[in-house]
């Protein structure tokens, strides 16, 4: 046995967007054991419930996480609009669908550049986040913010985007896969990214069901799980299926996400083509009694909006489970066995958001 | 959306319960805790999209068993229940005791705002 010693990474870290800390047992220049340590960024938002009322409380849900936010603020309105039998129009449907998959396509560009920027290739970051502006810029458009949208509301959503705009989208997404083609073969091409990241973290499709692994985490390993499949809002209505590789190593994971950015934009285009004529809200009047369960998909996987009701204004509970927390145990199990080098790379391919999973 | 189903179950029968649905290939999706008088712990487990909940009601001084021991990732959920409503879970594979997020204030979910404030000095 080598000698053992034990090296902190984290919480400030550079290839860390949000503090997370992790004692990494290694042995020579290998970890044997990670043992995680969070609590840096938690906020008690869940305990916010018994200060704002169930529909003020749309606006902290979307404030967990900023990259997240809009499907944060969708979740929970679906799981009110659930206990609440909110019937949604189905023109809000189609717009909270083509948000979320914006959404998606940002946030999945955002964890492009930050790969690249892991293992020094500062040009393709640039780039990656150089295309995700060209989304930001859509986001402000349609809704007035960049990051947190406030847009999402119980009952359906209070903007409408128009005719000219949703065609001035389809040609901005037109520009923005062009250049997504580009810098996709070169995290799918090039060599040296190939020698960073392919046969690094493997995680089987066994283990990764056996520690819960949700997201693009499980289906590059082979899971085919994806809650957009079940038909919310207005996934029902459109043609598409789970992006799934086998190889469960972090290749795999970058090449599952890249092919979720293609897919975010022809759904989009899908909805532009499809969305109906309509009310965008429906008036939603007195107040939730009951519980629901609602999932969706996350750009990091499945997250679980848990609410529970008495018929007051004040929700009893809200409970998040989102894909981070749920991926945590599957990360520690990639760390087992790999270099010092490569953890900055497996906790990277995680996709991990800190703010999300403490709350 | 999928199924969903609610089961109460007794807390002697939480490992039973828990053992058969990872024998029928279920994964374990959440533990969620809410707290009024006691504490009311959920179980929530996916197969093909159905949502299956086992609950049950406990006080904050009974015993309630992990089942890390047959879902190795529920340490995390099980700490976080113990350190934010100060559930008595014992024999969890990693136990943080108390400390995964470091709160200054013990259990604060199984206490009201107001008495919150009352502990910060506001």
């Amino acid at each position: 046995m080598g000698n053992r010693t034990i090296v902190p990474f984290g919480p400030q870290h550079p290839v860390l967007p949000e503090p997370i800390h992790l004692d990494l047992v290694l042995e020579d220049e290998i970890v044997v054991e990670a043992i995680p340590r969070i609590g840096y960024i938690h906020r008690g938002l869940e305990k916010l419930v018994e200060k704002k009322d169930y529909q003020q409380y749309t606006y902290v849900a979307e404030r967990i996480c900023g990259i997240c936010s809009f499907m944060h603020g969708m979740g929970y309105c679906m799981a009110i609009e659930n206990i609440m039998d909110v019937k949604v129009p189905e023109r809000a449907e189609f717009l909270r669908t083509i948000w979320a998959e914006l959404s998606r396509l940002h946030s999945h560009l955002l964890w492009l550049g930050l790969l690249a920027d892991g293992f020094g290739f500062e040009s393709l970051f640039m780039q990656s986040w150089k295309i995700r502006e060209q989304v930001l810029d859509i986001f402000e458009e349609t809704t007035g913010g960049r990051v947190i949208f406030s847009v999402c509301d119980i009952g359906g959503v209070r903007k409408d985007i128009s005719f000219e705009t949703l065609e001035k989208i389809k040609k901005i997404l037109t520009d923005v896969e062009n250049e997504l083609e580009e810098a996709a073969k070169v995290f799918i091409g090039d060599t040296t990214v190939k020698l960073r990241t392919k046969g690094v973290g493997v995680l089987s499709k066994q283990l990764a069901f056996d520690l819960g692994a949700v997201g693009p985490m499980a289906r590059a390993s082979g899971i085919e799980m994806d809650l957009r499949s079940q038909g919310y809002a207005a996934y029902g209505k459109l043609d598409f299926k789970p992006i799934v590789d086998h190889g469960g190593d972090s290749y795999a994971r970058t090449a599952v996400r890249i092919g979720e950015m293609f897919q975010a934009i022809n759904l989009i285009r899908q909805c532009i083509s499809l969305i109906p004529d309509g009310d965008i809200k429906v008036k939603v009047t007195g107040n939730p009694s009951g519980e629901n369960f609602m999932r969706i998909e996350q750009p990091r996987g499945e997250v679980v909006y848990y609410a529970k009701a008495n018929g007051t204004k004040y929700l009893d509970r809200v409970r998040v489970r989102t894909p981070t927390f749920a991926n945590v145990p599957a990360l520690l199990e990639t760390l087992k066995g790999c270099s010092l080098a490569d953890v900055p790379i497996l906790i990277l391919t995680i996709d991990p958001c800190i703010s999300c999973t403490e709350r | 959306m999928g199924q969903q189903i609610l089961k109460e179950i007794k807390i002697n029968d939480l490992l039973t319960e828990v053992l058969k649905v990872k024998n029928e290939g279920y994964r374990l999706v959440a533990i969620t805790c809410s707290s009024k008088e006691g504490l009311e712990l959920t179980y929530s487990f996916d197969k093909d999209y159905e949502l299956l909940n086992f609950r049950f009601e406990v006080d904050t001084e009974t015993e309630v068993s992990s089942i890390s021991a047959l879902y190795p990732y529920a340490f995390l959920y099980e700490n976080e229940i113990k350190e934010l409503f100060g559930a008595n879970i014992k024999n969890i594979s990693i136990d943080f005791n108390n400390t995964l997020y470091k709160i200054p204030v013990k259990t604060p979910f199984h206490m009201k705002s107001s008495e919150l404030e009352v502990k910060h000095g506001k």
